[in-house]
């Protein structure tokens, strides 16, 4: 297996899935590319429907039955050990997951079986990896709770009808990390939160990652969040990533022109009026997808070009990448201040 | 002076839930203008919605009065109420749930004209179903008339939605939370049409949001309302309120917002909460109900009385605000968290 330089954990390499449907293949992944870094935290923003979800479900095997990987590999690697995930058997996977790269479930209200306290969650997580020694798993539990800022005894022997939303959330994120992963995928981790819990979510997160050093991957289509929390964004369009970056080069030098039309459709709350607009057209049916560049019928920039060939995003040692033929055209226009 | 169109007296709405009884709106009073831009914002149960309902007449409240051009909308009666009810219109959250799966877009637009005799015979409602669909930009209308909502993307859905509280002729429509299922790149696109609308037809738009960006946005030359827990706590022009902010409550919300800006979200202060438990709205704390969170709470005045919104004497902007301790002129001092 190829070598992986030692600070990337996860490498994605062309991987492609289709959900096989009566209506016809739905191409929810097309060709994705991508590495994380050790203690990176990644961002994948795009529209519902884009695919971010399926990309993350890939990465831990869980996607649904009708998913078929039609291409890629995802290589993982822990302590110069190189594994493709794709290739693990039911034993390797069951250890991989939660102890390897554990995901953390958009609607937290949900993921708690009810009728067990928050305590037997945690030893039943752990006793399924090999953890015997009911102390331990105690210790560390608490030790992560107080971590997210919780009241640990409490909250440890509380049932989950007896903790809030944002208390459950952040119960599931140190749940989460109970095994040390060294990815955690986080999907929509503040949607249908309040903002004040949003806040508290983030700010335990931030924390998190500072004291236990893990990577995040994080899906969310709020992009002020990913301005927020990421190191690196990646804008996923019609189930392919179509521009990846640092978060400052996504931000302030957009390449592709979805990415730039989602920053000037987003409202702030500085003291200006905004001057912003919508991405004309609506995203693609991914059954069947337009010819060439996705999203060429919604783009101002589009040519004969984009209607025939479709640009790839090859990763390379460039930085920050940007699947389209214009990016010369977006930057020029923004230039003159269009 | 501005014409006021909607006004809210002292309103109360209690719902019952088993043996308990849920105060979701207590001593409500606001004014909207006419032609004016109102966002009601909040977090989830601060009543926003509720009020929303309220305002349209679809729910009554427990006690307090609603006031539609002047009148009393309890007193109204035949044809008067009749008006009321066309004058007065909602969209919905959810395209999704809200729009009738069995019926085409014809049908959806045309019942309410033909129900309220609104345009002469199926011909009639014809020319004006297409009127009305070239309004909220579906077009060619052709694609669009007999199309049942399946058929339809959620923003094309969501057109639907306006188009149909069109179809009356309202002068004021309540939008509760109406771009927030729809996605990021045509959310705005919508938005601009709705507002768009005020100027073509004369309507006044009351819009309830819990997205403080997008509120500042919509009504950016309107007013802004902040909810908490059943009462409105702040009220006031937009640009103030984004910029000076005088309720605890609001200045604790628009720190904690992220922006979408790398440098400026990281750099930003936010205010620590004393508490980060929102009390229940059965077990509401006396006083204040944001006091046990309050960074500025006052032990003896905040956790006594509940402050009832109005102008504080020193005010810098004119908003109003509920709040004890603005109210007597203090200066605000910030508790450690």
């Amino acid at each position: 297996m190829s070598a992986l330089s030692p600070e990337i954990v996860l490498r994605v390499d062309d991987l492609s899935i289709v959900y096989r449907t009566e209506r016809g293949d739905v191409r929810a992944t097309n060709h994705v590319s991508f590495e994380l870094k050790r203690g990176e935290a990644m961002a994948l923003i795009g529209e519902s429907g884009s695919g971010k979800t399926t990309i993350s479900l890939a990465l831990i095997r869980k996607l649904p039955k009708n998913a078929v990987v039609t291409s890629g590999q995802i290589l993982y690697q822990r302590e110069n050990r190189v594994q493709d995930v794709l290739g693990l058997s039911r034993r390797q996977l069951r250890s991989f997951r939660w102890n390897d790269c554990a995901m953390v479930f958009q609607g937290a209200q949900n993921a708690f079986n009810p009728v067990l306290k928050i305590r037997k969650q945690f030893e039943d997580t752990a006793r399924a990896h090999g953890w015997t020694d009911k102390g331990a798993i105690r210790k560390r539990a608490l030790s992560l709770l107080e971590l997210v800022r919780l009241d640990p005894e409490r909250v440890y022997d509380s049932f989950p009808h007896e903790l809030s939303g944002g208390m459950k959330q952040r119960t599931l994120l140190a749940l989460g990390v109970l095994l040390n992963p060294q990815v955690v995928i986080l999907d929509e981790p503040t949607t249908a939160l309040d903002i004040l819990t949003q806040r508290a979510i983030i700010d335990v997160l931030n924390d998190m990652q500072r004291q236990l050093l893990f990577s995040i991957i994080f899906i969310s289509h709020d992009l002020s969040l990913a301005a927020e929390m990421a190191d690196t964004v990646a804008t996923v369009y019609a189930g392919e990533i179509v521009e990846i970056g640092g978060v400052d080069e996504i931000f302030y030098r957009s390449l592709h022109p979805y990415t730039y039309g989602l920053l000037t459709s987003v409202p702030t709350l500085e003291h200006a009026q905004d001057v912003l607009q919508s991405i004309p057209g609506s995203p693609p049916n991914l059954i069947a997808p337009p010819s060439g560049c996705k999203f060429h019928p919604r783009c101002s920039f589009a040519s004969d070009q984009c209607q025939l060939e479709s640009p790839l995003l090859q990763l390379d040692d460039e930085t920050h990448l940007a699947a389209c033929w214009h990016k010369d055209r977006l930057l020029a226009s923004r230039k003159e201040g269009v | 002076m501005p014409e006021s169109i909607i006004e809210l007296q002292g309103v109360y709405r209690h719902f019952k839930k088993g043996r308990e009884v849920v105060p979701v709106l207590q001593d409500i009073n606001f004014t909207v203008n006419k032609l004016e831009f109102l966002c009601l914002v909040g977090e989830s149960g601060c009543g926003k919605t509720t009020t929303g309902k309220i305002i349209c007449g679809l729910l009554p409240p427990s006690s307090g009065t609603i006031r539609f051009e002047g009148q009393d909308i309890d007193d109204l009666r035949g044809a008067e109420r009749r008006r009321h009810r066309r004058s007065v219109q909602i969209i919905h959250q959810d395209p999704y749930a809200s729009l009738n799966p069995t019926q085409t877009v014809n049908e959806m637009l045309s019942y309410p004209l033909l129900a309220h005799r609104l345009v002469n015979g199926r011909r009639g409602a014809e020319n004006r179903v297409n009127e009305l669909l070239d309004l909220v930009d579906l077009t060619p209308v052709e694609d669009f008339v007999d199309k049942y909502p399946h058929q339809l993307s959620g923003g094309q859905r969501q057109r639907v939605s306006i188009a149909r509280a069109l179809t009356t002729e309202p002068s004021v429509i309540v939008a509760d939370e109406s771009v927030s299922m729809v996605d990021v790149s045509i959310r705005i696109g919508l938005l601009q049409m709705m507002m768009d609308l005020r100027d073509r037809l004369d309507v006044t738009i009351v819009f309830i949001t819990h997205d403080l960006a997008l509120a500042k946005y919509f009504a950016w030359d309107g007013r802004i309302g902040v909810m908490y827990l059943g009462r409105l706590v702040e009220i006031g022009a937009t640009q103030q309120i984004i910029a000076a902010p005088q309720h605890p409550y609001t200045k604790v919300l628009l720190s904690a917002i992220p922006e979408p800006d790398p440098q400026k979200t990281r750099s930003k202060q936010h205010i620590q909460l004393r508490s980060e438990d929102i009390p229940r709205l059965t077990e509401l704390p006396p006083g204040c109900s944001f006091h046990p969170r309050c960074p500025w709470y006052v032990p003896g005045a905040c956790d006594i009385a509940v402050p009832q919104l109005a102008l504080p004497p020193q005010a810098i902007v004119d908003s109003e605000v509920a709040c004890i301790p603005l109210q007597r002129g203090d200066e605000l001092v910030l508790h450690d968290a």
